[in-house]
């Protein structure tokens, strides 16, 4: 059978593919990506412990009435509430920091990988002994 | 689809203060935010006398330990805001201004702890 | 137990749709069902237009990743008891654009794995008359969770960042690279390197940790990316403090 003259001019078919825009409020809408972005927050009251500790240090390099003047500031319950805050934000920073050391560190002995619940047990052990350590300077007086 | 070089250059620098920032963050800020936020304000523990804290800052190391938890923390704050904004609010258009903000608060801030920390009677 | 189950699956006719849309399927709720065989009903009995990837049925092709319920999952390997009675939402991978129904275009993502290089780089290959190479199961145990991928890109589906910036290489194909970097038979990491230490690579991840969560073979793509990170840290730091030598 002959062909025709011409042969017809093949269009390729392109679907319309679909593509989904991204949510301003993608952190929100599943509880994992919530966990996360509050696990990043946690760095903003990390940043404002750094800030309280230099005024605290500059309020003692101005003496002793400037320091106590700083110290009754602190007892105010707005800042105790917002420090309360802050000491569960920087403690969850605490332990997903070590809970995560564990996967982005590969510690190798003897051949074999160092179970994960190791790296970060230690993690919290050293947390311990760093922490007791810290408040016997601080008590001590 | 070419990176920016010079942004590379520099990236592994960044991580590797937030990475330290975030250890001593994570060893050292929760036992001393809550004594100095609220076990010394209400009254839980007993504060040193002001004389006692002030000789303890003067001394050398603890000038250096201060110094040292309140610089590299900024650095890990600076770089994890800096990704927060970037990827949560999803200005990527002001990535530069995003990235000057961040990493210039943190000099700043060591800057100023450096100042404070070298100036202690 | 009722015997029957609902499951919404999402519909996309690029022809007929602009956006796509839920309809809703009632299917027969047999316990040990997973959700491929109530997709396999669908098509077999009530809508043989229903458009989906799948084939081994076993969970080591890698073809039949879904969103159930908002959940990057294999459909092949996800129970229908774990859901009964509430009826199940199936959608097409999140972060991909959809072709059709369930199935989403995959080139993004093949585009990147090749960029990785994923296979031995060698500078001079061994010739067959010379032998096998010879690996002891140490240096196997070095990469063998990076080498269980089987490519299914669920972790892209769970990944924030690919959703939010399209150019990042994403977790697979970085654990890829990864698989053959760590290979004691390879010769290529000083290859993969500029590709890999980049702000659309490595330092595009911010360790949220849930492709790790979602993978269905325990390649732990999150820890492979940090390893490298350090890996490209120290790198830095010897480039800078020995310029001359070091490489």
């Amino acid at each position: 059978m002959k062909s025709t003259s011409a042969p017809t001019p093949y269009t390729l078919n392109h679907p319309r593919w679909y593509r989904k825009r991204v949510s301003t409020y993608w952190w929100f809408q599943r509880p994992e990506y919530l966990r996360f972005v509050l696990r990043e927050v946690s760095s903003v009251f990390v940043a404002y412990f750094v800030v309280l500790t230099l005024l605290q240090v500059y309020m003692l390099s101005r003496g002793p009435l400037a320091y106590g003047n700083f110290l009754n500031l602190l007892k105010n319950p707005f800042v105790i509430a917002w420090n309360v805050i802050s000491l569960l934000f920087v403690v969850f920073h605490s332990i997903t920091w070590f809970n995560l050391a564990a996967r982005a560190m590969v510690v190798r002995v003897g051949g074999k990988r160092v179970p994960g619940v190791l790296i970060s047990g230690s993690n919290y052990a050293a947390w311990l002994v760093v922490s007791a350590v810290v408040a016997w300077f601080l008590l001590r007086g | 689809m070419e990176a920016k070089p010079t942004h590379v250059r520099l990236e592994p620098l960044l991580w590797i203060l937030f990475s330290a920032g975030g250890v001593v963050a994570a060893f050292l800020i929760p036992v001393h935010l809550f004594l100095q936020g609220l076990a010394f304000p209400l009254g839980w523990a007993k504060a040193a006398d002001y004389s006692s804290i002030a000789e303890l800052v003067a001394h050398p190391l603890v000038r250096v330990y201060l110094f040292v938890l309140c610089s590299v923390p900024l650095f890990h704050f600076a770089h994890r805001i800096r990704y927060t904004l970037y990827d949560g609010l999803q200005i990527k258009h002001l990535n530069e201004v995003i990235a000057l903000c961040c990493y210039g608060s943190a000099v700043v801030g060591t800057l100023v702890a450096g100042f404070l920390l070298w100036n202690i009677h | 137990m009722a015997d029957t189950i609902h499951l919404e699956v999402a519909r996309y006719s690029p022809e007929s749709d602009a956006v796509p849309h839920l309809q809703t399927f009632e299917v027969p709720f047999r316990k040990d069902w997973v959700v491929l065989d109530a997709l396999n009903y669908i098509k077999d009995k009530k809508d043989g237009s229903l458009t989906y990837r799948w084939s081994c049925r076993m969970g080591i092709c890698g073809s039949c990743g879904m969103l159930v319920n908002g959940e990057p999952k294999l459909t092949c390997a996800t129970f229908l008891a774990d859901y009964a009675p509430a009826p199940v939402r199936i959608e097409p991978l999140r972060n991909f654009p959809v072709i059709r129904d369930l199935v989403v275009a995959m080139n993004d993502f093949m585009r990147k794995l090749q960029r990785m290089k994923p296979w031995l780089i060698r500078k001079e290959e061994k010739p067959v008359s010379a032998g096998e190479y010879l690996q002891t199961p140490e240096e196997l145990d070095i990469f063998k969770q990076y080498s269980m991928c089987i490519n299914c890109m669920l972790c892209y589906a769970a990944c924030p960042v690919y959703g939010l910036d399209p150019l990042f290489a994403g977790p697979a194909a970085i654990a890829l690279a990864q698989r053959y970097n760590l290979d004691s038979r390879d010769e290529g990491a000083k290859e993969r390197f500029p590709v890999l230490s980049q702000h659309d690579a490595i330092w595009g991840c911010t360790f949220v940790g849930e492709c790790t969560r979602v993978c269905p073979k325990n390649v732990d793509p999150a820890g492979a990316i940090q390893q490298y990170k350090l890996t490209a840290a120290i790198d830095w730091v010897k480039s800078v403090l020995l310029p001359w030598g070091g490489k």
